[in-house]
Order: C-alpha cells, then sequence, then structure tokens
C-alpha cells in the first residue's frame, strides 16, 4: 500500500485517527531487535526532522533503525550485511 | 487454452484433459527428465487446474483419480530430485544466513537487469514472471489450514496485504497486470505458458507442489520466507532497471511497492510464521531448511538460463514476444 505525504486527519486529543489501542489506552507494543527494523502495528504516521509527516496504512510497519534506507523512514532492508 | 505439448507426458496429459486419449504410462513418466520442458509442463497443467483450469477442460478433471495418480508420480520424481539437489543446512537459521546478506558485487538476474538490461529483456522478464504473478499469493494460501495461532495470523496478515488489503486495485496480481500493459503485454491469463522455458516452470510448480501438500507446510512456509527476504533488494534493482529504461509508471510502482512491503513481510515472516510453526511443531525444522535451500536452487537454475541467453545476444523465450506498442510517456 503506498504512503500519503499528505497532512493526516487527527483526533482533537492528538491521537491518530483509526488506532483504536491508543483511542482505548491499551499499550501498542512495538518491537526491537539489535539489527533490522522497529515493527509497529498500523497504520502509522511519522513525523520527521522538517516537520512533514508520512503515514503507512499496511497491518505493520518497519521503521528503519539503521538510518541507510533509501526509503526512510521505511526499511529497505539496507541495514543488512554485505560480503 | 490448452498450451502446446513439449514431449510424450504433456502430449499424453492435453490429449486426456480433452478427453481424447489415455494418460503416460508409469515408464514414460519414469523415462522423462525430471527438470525438463516435457515433465514440468505435464505437472504444470496438471496443477492448473487447482487454480484457475483451462477454458477448454472439464472443472471437475481437478479431482480425477487417475490424473492424480500420474500427477504424484511426476511429484514424487520431482520431489525427490529437488532433496537430492538442494544443498543441505543444519538449522532454518544456517539455510537462510546466505539470503539475509547483500553481495557488494552481485552477478544476479535483477543486477543484470538494472545494469544494463534493455526493454526487450524486460518485457521477456515479465511475459515468464507472469506465470506467477498472475496468481501471485495463491500457492501460499493453501497453506492457511494447516497452521495455527502465531503463524497462522501472520501468514493470514501478509497474505491480506498481498491481496491488496481488502482493495481489488492494490491486490498484487493487479499491480502486475498494469506493469504488463506498461510493457506492452498481453495480461491474459496464461497467456505466455507456451513461452515459458523448463527453468520457469520449475520455480511455479516447486510452490503448488509445496502449497499443495499439507506434509510440505514447512517446506512452503521456508520457500515463502525465502520469496519475502530477497524480494525487497530485489525490487530496489527492478524498480531501477525499469525507471532506467522509461517503462512506466505502473511497471516502477509493482516494485517500488515490493521494496517496501517486504521488508516488512520479511520480518513477519521470520518472527511469527517460521517461529511459531517451529514452536508449535519444532520437528518440522529441516523441512523449512529445505523449502529455502529448494527455492534458493531453482531460482539460481532459473537465473543461469536468463543471463545466459541474454549474454549470448538470444531470447529467453521458447516463443518471441510479439512487438507491440510499449508505454508511452
Ligand atoms: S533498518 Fe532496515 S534499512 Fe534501516
Ligand atoms: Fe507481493
Ligand atoms: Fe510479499
Amino acid at each position: 500500500m503506498p504512503n500519503s505525504p499528505s497532512e493526516p486527519a487527527r483526533h482533537p486529543s492528538g491521537a491518530p485517527s483509526g488506532a483504536p489501542e491508543a483511542a482505548s489506552g491499551e499499550a501498542r507494543r512495538v518491537v526491537v531487535r539489535r539489527k533490522g527494523p522497529m515493527l509497529v502495528e498500523g497504520p502509522v504516521e511519522v513525523e520527521l526532522e522538517d516537520g512533514s509527516v508520512v503515514s503507512s496504512d499496511r497491518f505493520q510497519v518497519a521503521l528503519c533503525t539503521c538510518r541507510r534506507s533509501r526509503r526512510y523512514p521505511w526499511c529497505d532492508t539496507s541495514h543488512r550485511d554485505r560480503a | 487454452m490448452l498450451p502446446a505439448p513439449r514431449g510424450p507426458l504433456s502430449r499424453a496429459v492435453t490429449t486426456y484433459l480433452r478427453g481424447a486419449g489415455p494418460l503416460p504410462s508409469e515408464a514414460e513418466v519414469a523415462a522423462a527428465p525430471v527438470y525438463g520442458e516435457d515433465l514440468q509442463l505435464a505437472l504444470y497443467l496438471c496443477y492448473e487446474l487447482h487454480y484457475r483450469g483451462f477454458a477448454d477442460v472439464a472443472p471437475a478433471l481437478e479431482w480425477d483419480p487417475d490424473l492424480l495418480r500420474t500427477r504424484a508420480a511426476m511429484e514424487r520424481r520431482f520431489l525427490a530430485a529437488l532433496r537430492e539437489d538442494a544443498p543441505r543446512h543444519d538449522s532454518v537459521d544456517g539455510a537462510l544466513a546466505g539470503i539475509l546478506v547483500e553481495p557488494v558485487d552481485g552477478t544476479g538476474v535483477s543486477h543484470f537487469l538494472r545494469d544494463k538490461g534493455e526493454l526487450w529483456q524486460l518485457r521477456e522478464y515479465a511475459a515468464l514472471r507472469s506465470l506467477y504473478h498472475l496468481k501471485e499469493a495463491d500457492p501460499h494460501a493453501w497453506v492457511l489450514p494447516r497452521l495455527r495461532g502465531r503463524a497462522k495470523a501472520a501468514m493470514a496478515a501478509v497474505e491480506f496485504d498481498e491481496y491488496g488489503g481488502g482493495r481489488a486495485d492494490r491486490v498484487h496480481a493487479r499491480l502486475w497486470a498494469d506493469l504488463m500493459t506498461d510493457l506492452g503485454l498481453d495480461t491474459t491469463y496464461g497467456r505466455y505458458v507456451d513461452a515459458a522455458c523448463a527453468e520457469l516452470l520449475v520455480t511455479v510448480n516447486l510452490m503448488s507442489l509445496f502449497g499443495l501438500h499439507r506434509t510440505l507446510r514447512g517446506a512452503l512456509v521456508g520457500h515463502f520466507a525465502t520469496v519475502e527476504i530477497t524480494s525487497s533488494p530485489g525490487s530496489r534493482r527492478l524498480a531501477e532497471a525499469m525507471r532506467r529504461t522509461g517503462a512506466g509508471p505502473a511497471a516502477e510502482h509493482f516494485y517500488d511497492e515490493h521494496v517496501e512491503a517486504d521488508a516488512v513481510h520479511e520480518q513477519v515472516v521470520r518472527k511469527d510464521v517460521i517461529g511459531g510453526l517451529l514452536e508449535d511443531e519444532p520437528e518440522l525444522a529441516p523441512d523449512v531448511a529445505f523449502g529455502v535451500a529448494a527455492t534458493v536452487f531453482t531460482e539460481d537454475r532459473l537465473g543461469d538460463r536468463l543471463l545466459a541467453d541474454w549474454g549470448g545476444g538470444r531470447s529467453a523465450l521458447r516463443a518471441p514476444l510479439s512487438q507491440a506498442a510499449t508505454h508511452v510517456s
């Protein structure tokens, strides 16, 4: 599913729309590993350093933690070892 | 319509499917080269009845006991050859290690197409791959009833993404058809079976073999993990090839989407599909490793064939493509 760079709609509370876990007060679990992306249940909005917001409505989103991705903030497997 | 036969096995099977003659004998099945054009096409025809069938074949033949017996004889030979030829690994991690490392100077088909692929080679590649991508994710859906709990939920979630997340215009097979249109190819299901070499048929038959047999659920999971792990970097190279040749926006989009989607799918399949399956059924680890190794083995054979043909300036297809108009930007 494509990501839309458009400014997303927000609830008055500031919580992203369509995020039932957040709305119900239940903690959202993210998965981190020493190597590779951070996995977050979608849909997800990511605010970048310049203030722009990108979003993905995939069921899981892989956020790049190695900073090497050419599609940052999304992981594109650039974290892999090279041989 | 049924494809043209390539030898005694596929001739007998097509004739039988038309209701006009007997199936091949056991001796004929035993005599055919296992990765050859004839046996692989005959097997492909048997499998196709479980997907969308053929306009000129009675649908009920899908469960014809005599045809299933012939199919089983071919499958026994195919599976035995794969078990013999696929490299053996001590563990699932050992099997995956090789594909989780990116080669600095890769020499595969996607590297070739990125660096010097011409539009005619991209069209041939798409015509070949259409045998899978027009039914993308379908062979893997068969594994769902054979999984439980975490593995089932994760596999279903990835398949949901492959099927467009509930939106018909995002189904990956649909995105693939749009790519074919950009490349001036015919999107009719089954249109390029006659053009596809045995090495390609082997890669699709492997998925059907693993998908249709519950006993091979571990191998199917290993196969699927291999596809997802290798897809993201390969898709980036193919997206670059499509951009460089001006193939068109839908052609670029198919591979751009897979760069990102499969970076996620890889994580989910490794963590929850393989992890969940092996938690439930740890004795399946050797089958998962076999599925990985067999997929790498068959993909490498296909890659060698394509690079040999294209490197020699030859078409990799059995029948040349018509010079259809390609995308005009
Ligand atoms: S974590 Fe995967 S590309 Fe950075
Ligand atoms: Fe896909
Ligand atoms: Fe995928």
